[in-house]
């Protein structure tokens, strides 16, 4: 019954769009409208998940009695997909509030409609593969998503940029498609059946398996974004909207990983090589995400290679899980699976605010790049303030939210090098883990302080303003989530218990309370967050009791007067270190001028980063097998006689093979 | 549990008071070794009396973020240190898996001081912060793998007979790796893996706290320094907030360099008089030989610092071998 209603709410979400068509070009309402409908879609989504009680180990199932020739469709909930959903139903909703704001119709009548109904769409295919309890309504959903996501995406389809980005994404998409296709038939090989979750195969995987899972990991890989199937991702966040970014990174990429949680849970004993191979996919995913973060001036390339790092903390953490199921350590699986899981509720909440923001700083000043931008802190202070908390949980900073599973992840590393001396070079994943952390707190550092602090760099920001509350509201309700999580964990480790126990119900793995100290570990944060205020508070009052509060003037300057915004270090430089060190990996294209003499000509430096992997690997290759269909289309000459003659030349090579055969 | 709280008393007394020391006894030591009389050893002090009653100047270009940012600093730092235990038995605050919170504190830390370096919009204030945060990436691994060659060495021991922890992670505490229970001997391999992880320590001591070969604590010329550019524009208060806020990060890595290099620390399990007594000589040492490779070295060129870290780290790596092997 319940799921009945789930079901109606995601008709309502994909239908939220529509009666927007009814409005004219350039009105509102349509969009409010489609807001309202969408939100009353999310919030019977949520309300559901709340009756279904994410604290309860129940599956719900429902098949409709339709005859398909792959059987009959099936919905299933277990715990696992609730948690999956809560990102679904929240972000759909805050982010399409967002767009009011952000994309209003009025400014943007040409494709305002468009991306209102595709957003309905998109959030229903996630929210149906989630749900999806038979093999054809999950490929049907995983459609839907993808080919709203690239309508999405391409919002701006006057932009030939955003044509290409939607193109390779178009292309990904389907190859991950392709993919999953095939493993759900070897699925269906080794389990006999179409009917999906939880699905616990037994006995020990064969080569069929081993297939299954290098089949399953391309496709849910792509979708996830790890290196190397990342190369649709950074240019897909570039150019979409921002809020559709948000949702990309924030939802879409979780689908990927639902997939890979789905696939590391299907064998109670899976060989020791599937957890390895996730870890070692994570932590190269982490390491080489966030180094080829650093060296884009693109802050939303930025962000979204930052996506490739984070997909790759929650592999690791999925690994260590897989690892702790086949070496029978039920803390390594309690550990590895909550951390995952918890990272990736994490970064739902934290990269969408990110995105947002950086959404917020596009509409203030038209700018993409870091490097002309500055001093925005003064004119958006509030954006400024949620950006520091959302800075803060992205790299892993007490006390927020991405700190607390990144803990949980490590102390599963830690764990596995003291528990099992066999694995002691886990420790390398560990130490390469910490110093993703440093990269990215170097990156983010650099991001929040290039855009907001110092002097503004040129005109633009003479115009910057904070957004308004459509914008603001929604940005704020993620910043207190990463706070409140951050702070107190224990808010969220009953739905992450119970989609633990839904993942393996066979086994009795340890409750994380049992294990970590999550419930005193409030103590600490709380009295950091006292003592500074305190130490704040004290050194104010002091000051005004004395009187002699502050003097104000400018920035020393070393005597030399009037430096202005352009003189400042920009992004670029504050990375230079890092992207000279790491410079093996980044690739860089530099074209440096040559000065000679005492009155150089006027020079210019370029600099590039294409990303290796597409550019130099994928577009090449796929550009030789274009020229090679090119030069193939001669066969199809288009005259009737030449293809009677293909037609007597297949039969005579038939007719031989028969008769030898024969 | 009197004497347990009179330790946890005397602990966070001795964090709160006496790292204005350590700068003293450096600069000590180093007039010493170059024939000068020196600042008294409590100079410090009397520097943190004077800024602590002057007027501070702050730029206009600079946010909220600029006066809050040196007091969460010192907030992290001084969380952070209330992790490690200083005396004998247990930090103020102790729980599994602190060890990682304690790393993100310092990075906590330097999260604060490299934004409000940044909200002055002075290119001098980013030169530091450029190098602050690209020596980080090295240094963090390197106190990481010290940090793991220590969980490695708490495990071996603690096998031989295996205390009734209250959960199998709760190893994972600073209070823990450095008195480990059990009573299983320190191997000859455990000593040189500690011996090393010790070296490894140091430099990312040196480093982090900005001394020579790394950072110079003297210049204030922009080409050669770090952490002491990135707190140009700080006045007063600010400034004294900064400046005990880094003497009392040397303080809390001092201590855990006292612990490691002291093997005794582990027979003298509870042992209070002889353990306050080798934290009580064995920090002013360390001070003095922080003193001494000042005096007798020079300043690295910026471009070999990565290279003295990945030495640490490679120290670490080492030390963590010989326990695997």
């Amino acid at each position: 019954m319940l799921l009945i209603i789930l079901l109606f709410s995601i008709v309502l979400i994909a239908s939220s769009g529509l009666p927007a068509m009814a409005f004219r070009r350039r009105s509102n309402r349509g969009q409010i409208l489609t807001t309202i409908l969408l939100t009353a879609g999310c919030a019977i989504g949520m309300g559901t998940l709340a009756a279904y009680g994410l604290g309860e180990r129940r599956v719900w199932h429902l098949v409709l009695p339709w005859s398909t020739p792959l059987g009959r469709p099936a919905f299933t909930l277990d715990a696992l997909g609730a948690l999956f959903l809560l990102p679904i139903f929240g972000i759909s909703a805050l982010g399409s509030a967002y767009g009011i704001g952000y994309w209003p119709q009025t400014r943007n009548p040409a494709n305002g409609r468009k991306l209102g109904i595709f957003w309905g769409w998109m959030s229903a295919g996630m929210a149906l593969v989630v749900l999806a309890g038979q093999v054809l309504v999950f490929l049907a959903g995983w459609e839907f998503m993808a080919i709203s996501g690239y309508f999405l995406l391409t919002t701006e389809d006057s932009d030939s940029a955003a044509r290409h980005a939607g193109w390779i994404y178009f292309i990904a998409t389907h190859i991950a498609t392709l993919a999953l296709v095939a493993f759900f038939i070897l699925l269906h090989l080794i389990h006999g059946s179409l009917v999906l979750w939880p699905v616990h195969l037994s006995g020990t995987p064969g080569s069929l398996a081993a297939a299954m899972f290098v089949l399953g990991l391309t496709g849910f890989g792509l979708k996830a974004g790890l290196v190397p199937l990342h190369v649709w991702l950074p240019g897909a966040h570039a150019v979409a909207p921002s809020h559709v970014s948000a949702l990309f990174s924030g939802v879409m990429l979780t689908m990927g990983v639902y997939g890979l949680v789905r696939i590391a849970g299907l064998f109670a004993q899976p060989p020791l090589w599937w957890g390895i191979t996730f870890m070692a996919l994570g932590i190269i995913s982490a390491f080489l995400g966030i180094v080829w973060a650093m060296a884009q001036q693109d802050f939303k390339k930025m962000m979204a290679f930052s996506s490739i790092e984070n997909m790759g903390i929650v592999t690791v953490g999925l690994g260590l899980a897989e690892m702790g199921l086949t070496l029978h350590q039920p803390i390594l699986v309690t550990l590895g699976l909550i951390g995952a899981l918890l990272h990736m509720v994490n970064h739902s909440l934290f990269k969408p605010l990110l995105f947002m923001g950086a959404g917020s700083i596009i509409h203030a000043t038209g700018q993409r790049t870091m490097d002309s931008l500055g001093g925005l802190a003064k004119p958006m202070p509030r954006t400024f303030v949620l950006m520091t908390l959302g800075v803060m949980a992205i790299t892993g900073l007490p006390p927020l939210n991405g700190f607390v599973s990144e803990w949980i992840i490590y102390l599963g590393l830690l764990h596995t090098t003291v528990e099992k001396s066999s694995l002691s070079l886990i420790a390398v994943v560990a130490v390469m883990l910490a110093m993703t952390g440093a990269l990215a707190l170097a990156v983010f550092t650099t991001w929040i302080s290039t855009c907001f602090t110092g002097k503004p760099r040129g005109a633009a920001p003479a115009r910057a303003h904070d957004p308004s509350g459509f914008m603001l509201v929604p940005m704020a309700i993620l910043g207190v989530l990463c706070l409140l999580i951050g702070i107190v964990p224990v808010l969220v480790t009953p739905a992450l218990s119970s989609a633990l126990a839904a993942w393996q119900p066979d086994l009795r793995l340890p409750a994380i309370t049992a294990i970590l100290p999550l419930r005193s570990f409030t103590l600490p944060i709380l009295s950091l967050l006292l003592l500074c205020v305190a130490a704040w508070m004290v050194s104010t009052i002091w000051r005004r009791r004395t009187g002699n509060f502050t003097n104000r003037t400018g920035t020393w300057d070393c005597g030399y007067a009037m430096p202005n915004g352009r003189m400042a270090y920009s992004g670029a430089s504050l990375l230079q270190i890092g992207a000279r060190l790491f410079r093996g990996i980044i690739l860089s294209r530099r074209q440096t001028p040559d000065i000679r003499g005492l009155f150089p000509a006027p020079a210019r430096f370029d600099r590039a980063t294409p990303d290796p992997l597409l550019n130099q690997l994928i577009e090449p290759a796929a550009n030789r097998a274009g020229d090679f269909a090119v030069a193939a289309r001669a066969i199809q000459g288009g005259k009737v006689h030449l293809y009677v003659l293909y037609i007597f030349l297949i039969l005579l090579i038939l007719l031989t093979c028969m008769v030898f055969a024969g | 549990m009197l004497s347990h709280l009179l330790t946890i008393a005397f602990e966070i007394l001795l964090l709160i008071l006496a790292p204005p020391l350590l700068p003293g006894i450096i600069n000590r030591t180093k007039a010493w070794l170059a024939g000068r009389r020196g600042p008294p050893v409590l100079q410090t002090y009397y520097d943190l009396r004077r800024l602590w009653a002057k007027k501070p100047v702050i730029s206009n270009t600079t946010t909220w973020l600029f006066v809050t940012a040196p007091w969460l600093t010192l907030g992290a730092i001084f969380l952070a240190g209330l992790l490690v235990p200083l005396g004998p038995g247990t930090a103020p605050i102790h729980f599994t898996g602190d060890l990682i919170l304690f790393v993100y504190l310092l990075s906590l830390a330097r999260f604060f001081t490299t934004l409000a370096a940044l909200d002055t919009g002075s290119s001098f204030e980013g030169m530091g912060v450029a190098r602050e945060i690209a020596f980080a990436v090295f240094s963090e691994p390197a106190l990481f793998l010290v940090l793991l060659v220590l969980v490695k060495i708490a495990g071996s021991i603690a096998t031989g007979a295996a205390p009734a922890l209250s959960s199998p992670l709760a190893g994972l505490s600073l209070s823990i790796l450095l008195f480990p229970a059990g009573h299983g001997l320190i191997s000859a391999r455990a000593m040189a893996a500690m011996v090393l992880c010790a070296m490894g320590l140091f430099v990312v001591l040196i480093a982090e706290c900005g001394r020579i070969p790394v950072d110079d604590p003297n210049t204030h010329l922009e080409l050669t320094m770090i952490h002491e550019v990135m707190i140009l524009d700080n006045s007063g208060p600010l400034l004294a907030a900064q400046i005990y806020g880094s003497s009392l990060k040397m303080l809390i890595l001092a201590a855990l360099l006292v612990h490691i290099l002291v093997p005794l620390d582990r027979g003298l399990n509870g042992e209070f008089t002889q353990l306050w007594v080798l934290m009580l000589i064995g920090l002013p040492i360390t001070g003095v030989i922080v003193g001494i490779v000042e005096s007798t070295m020079a300043r690295l060129r910026m471009k070999s610092v990565p290279t003295l870290l990945a030495v640490a780290s490679l120290l670490g790596a080492f030390g963590f071998l010989l326990l695997v092997g």
